[in-house]
């Protein structure tokens, strides 16, 4: 179909009016590049709006205690209290859709005063008291030695396990940092891992600045007893942590002898749904992006349409002359349908490269210029670029079809006389 | 075409033998070019038959008719319908693109007929940088570049000034003189005259149809 004859042919027609064949191959080399753009840019927002929550475990919940605003049981208003270490155990054992339950203990805190001395070396840092479980509720990558284990929760060990940003500050560049003591408010630890967090944007920084001890160890040394500052609570993957809240609040209230109805005295924060209203904003934008997207491609087509129309009409006496010549209608109608065939697919393609080096550029200048609020690398998939594409080289087969028919549909001697 | 058709012809009887070289006469609206039409197969008869080289031309659909056109008929206009972005060259080449021939046996035989017509130096010329009788001769080129049975031509000097009327006239009459037979279609008489035979349409009928003595176009030139 495609001999060498056959392009000479396509290229000498379209050739011919260069402005014209200019300004068709733009009209679909723009709809398609301002398409992917957009499916790009919003596939961004979303993955840095989405990076934003960290990889914690998104079916998760925390929960802290408040001040009491009701009385109950002879305790009046306005009490704090704490969750003990044994709600823990009760939450696990009464709720066996519960994943993971972790107390959580934290000291300072993110710029914080100096809590942290090894020999000359100071530094703030966050050090959190922890189990073994939070490493699945909250990935990171541990670089060297280990995480914690039970058997330091058993014995009470005192070892940590320090960030990135604490090596940096707290060692000397090519220094072994396993093995060593860092002294946390008085406290000798030594270092048995270091963790970066993986692929986390917005709070690389204090992650990195974070010393995690075992959840015993840290209540021993620092005088926590069995206090427990809040719960990172992860359902299993069937079930809804937000399905189970009430339940669970109900529990802890009924635990803590808090009023069943009192909404103040417990804090949460309920990941699985932010993130959930996150991701229907989202739904709703990708929709938003398509259907933007599908108009732009859709006002391409009628410029190609539009276009092939006048093509054939300025055309109409040239084919009336090859019709005399011995062309088929046939040739006549495929030669039409291979130039807009030819058209969209190269201003199509051109498209798709110039939106792909647009989009590479803006992944450069993210990555030189380091994480941007909110927005991580523009992507789009490559079926939807190949089915945008598709669709337009059929519209754009369709445009020529439907002029290309009415031309060698006319008796030859009246296409002849048209001037 | 259009809702208010016309009866153009009105019983039209004639012959050509192989070798003739005719001219069809009338004044406008006699319906000569819509004769000349349908013997090119560009129109249609509403009735009556066609037999062209003993082969019945009738029941054609457009796939037909161009496959004929293509291989018994040559056209040459008067408005020379050119492909002005193709060279003179490709322009002349284009039918036997159409048969299928291959790309080197087109420029051959292309290059033939141009060199005929005397325009073998401007082959690779636009259409829009030759002269009106040097665009009428590459017309004419490529009306027998496919080596047709029959050239019709449609007011052939229509465009022309009467030197270069003539130049193609003489043309015209060397290729009916290797054989070709050619009809063509005018309404000027020292046209009609460099013919062998001429036939007077009025109104559609034939009023007259005589063989003529020749005049030939060269002692003009």
């Amino acid at each position: 179909m495609f001999s060498r004859d056959r392009w000479d042919e396509i290229l000498e027609a379209l050739n011919a009016n260069k402005f014209r064949t200019f300004l068709t191959a733009f009209g679909v080399f723009w709809g398609i590049t301002i398409l992917v753009l957009l499916l790009a840019l919003t596939n961004g927002l979303k993955n840095g709006v989405t990076a934003d929550f960290g990889n914690f475990a998104t079916n998760s919940m925390f929960i802290w205690t408040q001040q009491t605003s009701m009385p109950y049981k002879g305790l009046p208003k306005g009490r704090r209290f704490n969750f003990k270490l044994n709600d823990v155990a009760s939450l696990k054992n009464d709720f066996p859709q519960l994943k993971y339950v972790s107390p959580r203990n934290q000291l300072g805190g993110y710029s914080g005063g100096n809590n942290v001395i090894r020999g000359t070396k100071t530094g703030a840092f966050q050090v959190n008291g922890d189990y073994p479980e939070f490493i699945k509720q909250q990935p990171m990558d541990i670089i060297q030695g280990r995480f914690i284990s039970y058997s330091d929760i058993n014995a009470k060990r005192k070892v940590c396990v320090i960030g990135t940003g604490v090596v940096k500050t707290m060692y000397d560049k090519g220094e072994e940092a396993l093995g060593t003591y860092i002294k946390i408010n008085g406290v000798n630890f030594m270092v048995i891992g270091t963790f970066k967090v993986s692929n986390s944007q917005g709070d690389k920084e204090e992650d990195a600045n974070t010393i995690f001890l075992p959840f015993t160890s840290f209540g021993q040394a620092f005088n926590f007893a069995d206090n427990v500052g809040w719960l990172a609570v992860t359902a299993h993957d069937g079930t809804n942590i937000t399905t189970l809240k009430p339940q669970i609040l109900e529990s802890l209230k009924n635990r803590r002898k808090v009023h069943p109805e009192d909404e103040r005295a417990i804090g949460n924060f309920d990941l699985s749904e932010a993130f959930g209203r996150v991701n229907g904003l989202f739904s709703i934008l990708t929709f938003v992006g398509y259907f933007v997207g599908a108009l732009v491609l859709m006002s391409g087509i009628i410029g190609i349409s539009n276009i092939m129309l006048i093509v054939v009409k300025e055309r109409t006496k040239e084919i009336g002359v090859r019709r005399a010549l011995g062309a088929s209608p046939w040739t006549i109608k495929s030669q039409i349908l291979q130039e807009s065939l030819i058209l969209t697919i190269l201003s199509g393609m051109v498209g798709i490269s110039f939106a792909a080096a647009v989009i590479w550029g803006l992944n450069y200048a993210l990555d030189m210029n380091g994480p941007v609020e909110n927005f991580a690398n523009p992507s789009v998939s490559m079926s939807v670029v190949f089915i945008a594409l598709f669709i337009l080289v059929v519209s754009g087969l369709l445009a020529g079809l439907i002029p290309a028919n009415s031309a060698t549909k006319m008796k030859p001697v009246d296409a002849l006389r048209i001037e | 075409m259009g809702a208010n058709s016309l009866h153009v012809l009105k019983g039209i009887n004639f012959d050509v033998k192989e070798g003739e070289l005719v001219s069809i006469m009338g004044s406008s609206g006699s319906g000569k070019s819509t004769l000349l039409n349908i013997l090119g197969m560009l129109d249609e008869a509403d009735e009556g038959s066609y037999t062209l080289d003993n082969v019945p031309i009738k029941n054609l659909n457009e796939k037909i008719a161009a496959n004929y056109r293509n291989k018994f008929l040559g056209f040459i206009f008067q408005s020379f319908n050119l492909i002005n972005y193709k060279s003179a060259l490709d322009n002349v080449a284009l039918p036997l693109y159409y048969q299928g021939v291959n790309r080197k046996e087109r420029v051959e035989k292309a290059m033939h007929y141009l060199d005929k017509v005397g325009l073998a130096p401007w082959s690779h010329h636009l259409p829009n940088e030759l002269s009106g009788g040097q665009k009428q001769r590459v017309a004419i080129a490529r009306a027998l570049a496919s080596d047709p049975k029959v050239l019709l031509a449609d007011e052939p000097t229509g465009a022309l000034d009467t030197k270069t009327s003539h130049e193609v006239m003489e043309l015209i009459q060397g290729i009916n003189d290797d054989g070709k037979t050619i009809l063509i279609v005018t309404h000027e008489h020292d046209i009609a005259k460099m013919t062998k035979r001429i036939v007077n349409l009025k109104d559609g009928v034939i009023i007259d149809d005589n063989f003529v003595q020749q005049v030939r176009a060269t002692q003009y030139v």
